[in-house]
């Protein structure tokens, strides 16, 4: 039997795919258990997008317009490690968000809050050779959704990495620490407790800007390579 | 270290992820057999999943993956990487213009069928589910290790078939009485 090359995630961390407070669950959850596959060349090979060319202002969320987007400018940063702790290098991020004032720069979104012209919502930067990234953004506001009565997701970024391999793919949320409306939203607490706390950024003074934007930090842990087995 | 959790892309990812939506994969030149595929998403009650978001992963026309861990003597194809990625529209599908992608190994030896990794997400999706796309008709199925780990009952929910179009059709359900094989990479 061939060892895999990434670890298995075990009970306790991802969210069940049927969440029942989460009413779209419902509809869209597969019910079969997923057939767990030997990983082969498909599995631990993946999009590394590295003849995609980034434009130097794109991790800058706030100068993607004529003007400046109105809200709480804020740095967004941190590293992309593997479960070893190692720096996953040169790895694509990639984010979207809402304005501050919680509406998406979307067609669907009919919440009734002002667009903002000078704001997009959209940003992706490689990280560095040491995993490390960093956006310019604004903080998001909260918005309401029709999950049940009078709901309302807690300020959010929504985060995309590929990391090494097809294995390693993670879409997730960024939340902001002590948010009174984490402890009501379905979608944050569809994670096991004791896992969610890590999608809360950490207020970060050392890399606030003074006179200019305060930080939060928020490390990104994906998929790691299981032990090289030694040789008899 | 612990791994970050997975959360659902939600519903408004939609023009501002857009710099890489990818559906042409093979710029001219690319060798192989060109074609189109169709993934067309589904929720349980069979209705259109008009805001999910596909991505696919494939081996060129020689069966080597533009990426360092495949180390194999095998051609790679110069702006060819294998990666698509295209939202489901108001007719729930996405079309990805690419070619044929050639056999793989299975690492206790033997080849694997052609086939195309897929990655689905939508709101009301909290992981990202990930199945496979294989070719109606294609002899190497018969010996494919993978469809062999699937109930035969289920395995047609992985086959692509062409349609009036002469494109690479595949129906996924999220759930429901057809629901698709979704595998745990
Ligand atoms: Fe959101």
């Amino acid at each position: 039997m061939t060892q895999d090359l990434y670890r298995r995630t075990g009970a306790g961390t991802h969210p069940a795919n049927l969440s029942p407070e989460y009413k779209s669950t419902g509809g869209r959850a597969p019910r079969q258990p997923a057939i767990v596959l030997p990983q082969t060349l498909s599995e631990i090979t993946g999009p590394l997008l590295e003849a995609e060319r980034l434009d130097a202002l794109e991790n800058d969320l706030t100068r993607q317009r004529s003007g400046e987007p109105l809200g709480e400018r804020i740095v967004v940063h941190g590293r992309v490690l593997d479960e070893n702790g190692k720096a996953i290098p040169k790895a694509m991020v990639e984010i979207w968000q809402c304005n501050a004032a919680g509406r998406y720069h979307h067609p669907g979104d009919q919440h009734d809050a002002p667009l903002d012209p000078n704001f997009y919502g959209g940003g992706r930067v490689r990280a560095d050779e040491d995993g490390g990234y960093q956006f310019i953004t604004i903080k998001p506001g909260a918005y309401p959704w029709k999950n049940h009565h009078n709901a309302w997701r807690p300020a959010h970024i929504h985060f995309s990495l590929f990391g090494p391999a097809f294995a390693t793919r993670l879409i997730t949320q960024m939340y902001f620490p002590a948010d009174p409306l984490l402890a009501y939203d379905p979608i944050y607490n569809s994670v096991p407790a004791g896992a969610r706390e890590r999608l809360q950024a950490a207020f970060d003074m050392e890399s606030t800007r003074p006179e200019w934007a305060l930080a939060y930090r928020f490390d990104i842990v994906l998929r790691g390579r299981n032990a090289t087995p030694l040789e008899n | 270290m612990q791994p970050t959790p997975s959360q659902t892309i939600g519903p408004f990812y939609w023009g501002t992820i857009v710099k890489v939506y990818r559906a042409d994969l093979a710029p001219p030149g690319v060798a192989g057999e060109r074609l189109s595929v169709a993934l067309v998403l589904h929720d349980a009650e069979g209705a259109i999943v008009p805001d999910g978001l596909f991505e696919i992963w494939q081996a060129n026309s020689h069966g080597r993956y533009n990426h360092p861990e495949d180390r194999r003597n095998l051609p790679l194809d110069a702006g060819f990487e294998g990666y698509g990625r295209a939202s489901t529209f108001t007719d729930g599908c996405s079309t990805f213009d690419t070619v044929k992608p050639g056999r793989v190994p299975w690492p206790a030896g033997g080849m694997q069928a052609p086939h195309i990794n897929v990655s689905i997400f939508a709101r009301g999706l909290l992981n990202r589910v990930a199945t496979r796309l294989y070719f109606d008709g294609d002899p190497a199925n018969a010996e494919d290790p993978v469809l062999k780990m699937v109930d035969p009952a289920r395995r047609s929910t992985l086959i692509a078939r062409k349609d009036a179009k002469g494109a690479w059709r595949l129906p996924i359900h999220l759930g429901g009485p057809n629901e698709t094989v979704f595998f745990d990479v």
